[in-house]
């Protein structure tokens, strides 16, 4: 198959096929970060560069490794430091690099939208990161792959996304993938953290984690920044962890069975409880590892449809 | 000592509730006759032939930003004049928000005499309400008017004090000045940048709820009553926004109200993938408030149409949604875009040259919307079927954040004519 897109700047706008083509690219990739060769050249002579304004430790080491791993070269930019704050813009810190002739630009910024704004602009691919709380796609489609992995398929599974999905580029991304593939979604929060129309968004909700958990085969938290607490979103870590944080005798609600994610960084002690982070029903961990083959996935098939196929 | 003959014309002013075919006879800047065609070229004369077209008084902007003091490089006196020109938009109101802010005489007398050396319409300026527009301080209301400013506003900032607006209203109302308001709450509008609802929600975008608008807007409305003063609003969005404002008048308060026609024309999903010449305030809202402030438009239940020109450049627009300033320039594409609602069936052509330049004339006191013989010849004439793309390239504004960039419009100005003169020619 040819990837119809020159660019993953979200999951919205892919179909149930890109979706599946890359989740099949990622499972390979799986295989092949397991062996004791890790290193292909399926990307040999090609540049890399992460473009991050917003400080992500594991994100980008993510990209980065599974741009080594493919034999491109890979650069790190860290710009929420140095030229954004002497008043260049986005747009000229993208020319520049794009004078650098990369091959795929991976791009997160604090704006919805950053990375679509980059993709006018530069002759090159660009995966968003991350924008704003618009989307992130590859932190979807590596939950998908871990979901996928643990119960054989997506369509027709109960998953319950819980915390605050307002400001979460993570939920509305999974929203539209688990959609696209025939999930039930539904979000598990106080109104204060749910976007305006989320009843129209695709999904159930629920505002106590009883009856949102009910039967649900996977529960995938969210991170409560401590920056909610002063803006009035909920009044405190304490009562947010009562109601709404996730420890023993919330996931019993669930399937015995039900997985338990976390897009990392956790907070522990506020919107899961250490011991169910570090429990049997938890995918964390290998949430990291399907994050790099996703993006490995990704950056692959972007780069083949680069070659021969159709830009968009 | 020049005539001018307007033959063949079809002429609308509201201020005489005319729509007839006639002929126009300007004298040294002066309307002397509009009416029915006469019979013999007074000796001298030039003459223009209209051809049936569109003739009506020049349009009357009150609102629109420019650049001059402080942002040049966005535009100028003299550049907005030319823009206004070329939208047949004759005079205008410049509103205060510049660098520095217009709040003191020595800065009206400033706009005046670049406008009397330098600019082709007539420009008349606004003044702060406030020092700074800050909301504290009350500025010079008299000594402002004297010195020729015709409104007071607040510019893009809503008075969050009530005591400080009700002193201001008050005083105001002793001046005889209009105080014109937009209103939108700071703490409810918190860092949105687009109409609260599901489409801001898919996109990540923090919304600004239609209640922002309307809490504060309900507030001064009272606070007018309470003072008797002049109280404009100036850029309403909702349709509770017309309700309330119906409700005010129909308590007897001295109460008007304009909309922009972006507003008028726009809806928040043309911001479609985080297109920064659509980010306004108020933001663009759902399209059944833009269907209501259509038909409150027609009914009269909205006074005026307002371009909201506000120029902006790269360096304002092209950033991330969320970074970029709101605003869009409209001198040039006002009419063009008003006529749309005309061509629909939607405002009678009357009501629509009325909310125009008559009426927003009769609001701020200015000599204009008029073509009573006697009055100053400030005329637009228009070619209402000639269709035309906007194309930026095309635009006389020093800025060129169009959010009608590639619209097909119906209707372009042909002439626009300032005390007699010749200011714009479309051939």
């Amino acid at each position: 198959m040819v990837f119809p897109h020159r660019h993953l700047l979200g999951i919205n706008g892919l179909s149930e096929l890109d979706i599946s083509y890359l989740l099949d690219k990622a499972d390979e990739a799986v295989k092949l970060s397991r062996q004791r060769e890790k290193k292909t050249s399926t990307l040999r002579g090609l540049t890399q560069i992460n473009l991050f304004f917003e400080a992500s430790t594991r994100t980008q080491a993510s990209f980065e490794l599974a741009g080594k791993r493919l034999g491109a070269d890979v650069m790190n930019m860290s710009v929420s430091n140095s030229s954004v704050k002497k008043g260049e813009t986005l747009i000229d810190t993208a020319m520049t690099l794009n004078a650098m002739h990369p091959d795929i630009l991976v791009v997160r910024h604090s704006s919805a939208g950053a990375s679509a704004l980059l993709a006018q602009k530069v002759s090159c691919s660009v995966v968003n990161a991350g924008d704003g709380a618009h989307e992130h796609p590859t932190q979807a489609l590596l939950d998908a792959l871990t979901i996928r992995r643990n119960k054989g398929k997506i369509a027709r599974l109960t998953v319950a996304i819980c915390g605050d999905v307002r400001h979460s580029r993570v939920a509305r991304s999974n929203i539209l993938l688990l959609n696209a593939l025939g999930a039930r979604v539904r979000v598990v929060a106080p109104s204060t953290l749910l976007p305006t129309g989320i009843e129209q968004m695709g999904v159930e909700v629920f505002h106590d984690m009883k009856s949102g958990l009910e039967d649900t085969d996977v529960v995938m938290m969210l991170r409560l920044q401590r920056e909610r607490m002063s803006g009035s979103f909920v009044p405190s870590v304490r009562e947010y962890f009562r109601y709404f944080g996730l420890d023993a005798a919330k996931l019993a609600y669930a399937k015995p069975d039900a997985l338990v994610m976390h897009p990392g960084p956790m907070n522990r002690g506020v919107e899961i409880a250490s011991e169910i982070a570090d429990g049997p029903q938890s995918v964390i961990e290998s949430q990291v590892e399907m994050g790099v083959a996703v993006r490995m996935a990704v950056m692959e098939i972007l780069m083949l449809a680069g070659k021969g196929g159709p830009a968009q | 000592m020049s005539t001018t003959l307007l033959k063949n014309a079809r002429i609308v002013d509201p201020s005489q509730q005319m729509d007839t075919l006639g002929d126009i006879v300007v004298k040294d800047g002066i309307i002397e006759h509009c009416g029915p065609p006469i019979g013999a070229l007074p000796g001298g004369a030039s003459q223009i032939d209209c051809d049936g077209r569109l003739v009506i008084p020049g349009l009357v902007d009150a609102r629109v930003f420019v650049g001059e003091p402080g942002a040049e490089h966005r535009e100028t006196i003299a550049s907005v004049s030319n823009a206004a020109a070329a939208g047949g938009v004759t005079s205008l109101i410049m509103m205060p928000d510049t660098n520095p802010v217009i709040d003191d005489v020595a800065l009206v007398e400033f706009v005046l005499r670049t406008a009397r050396e330098q600019a082709c319409v007539n420009i008349y300026p606004s003044a702060a309400m406030t020092k700074a527009l800050s909301g504290n301080e009350l500025t010079e209301f008299g000594l402002l008017r004297d010195a020729g400013a015709v409104m007071l506003t607040n510019g893009r900032h809503t008075i969050s004090n009530t005591l400080v607006l009700r002193r201001a209203l008050t005083y105001a109302r002793d001046f005889g000045m209009v105080v014109a308001c937009e209103t939108q709450d700071a703490f409810l509008a918190a860092q949105g940048v687009m109409n609260e609802g599901l489409y801001a929600s898919w996109l990540g975008l923090e919304g600004i709820p239609r209640e922002a608008e309307i809490i504060p807007l309900e507030r001064d409305l009272r606070l007018a009553e309470l003072t008797g003063a002049q109280y404009h609003a100036a850029k309403i969005s909702t349709t509770e926004s017309v309700e309330a404002i119906r409700q005010a008048k129909s308590r007897g308060a001295a109460v008007t109200s304009g909309v922009s026609i972006n507003h008028l024309s726009l809806n928040e999903n043309d911001i479609g993938e985080y297109r920064t010449f659509f980010k306004l305030t108020p933001p663009l809202r759902s399209e059944d408030d833009r269907r209501a402030m259509v038909s409150a438009l027609a009914d009269g239940d909205i006074d005026i149409i307002v371009s909201s020109h506000d120029p902006q450049d790269v360096d304002t627009k092209r950033l991330p949604f969320a970074d970029a300033a709101d605003g869009a320039v409209g001198l040039e594409t006002l009419l063009g875009a008003a006529l749309r609602l005309h061509h629909s069936d939607d405002v009678p052509l009357m009501r629509l040259i009325d909310a125009l330049s008559t009426r927003p004339a009769q609001i701020f006191g200015l000599a204009a919307g008029s073509l009573k013989p006697g009055s100053t010849a400030d005329i637009a004439i228009v070619d209402m079927n000639e269709p035309w793309l906007v194309s930026e390239k095309d635009l006389r504004s020093r800025s060129k954040n169009t959010p009608f960039e590639n619209a097909r419009l119906q209707g372009r100005v042909i002439k626009t004519m300032v005390a007699g003169a010749i200011v714009y020619d479309y051939q």
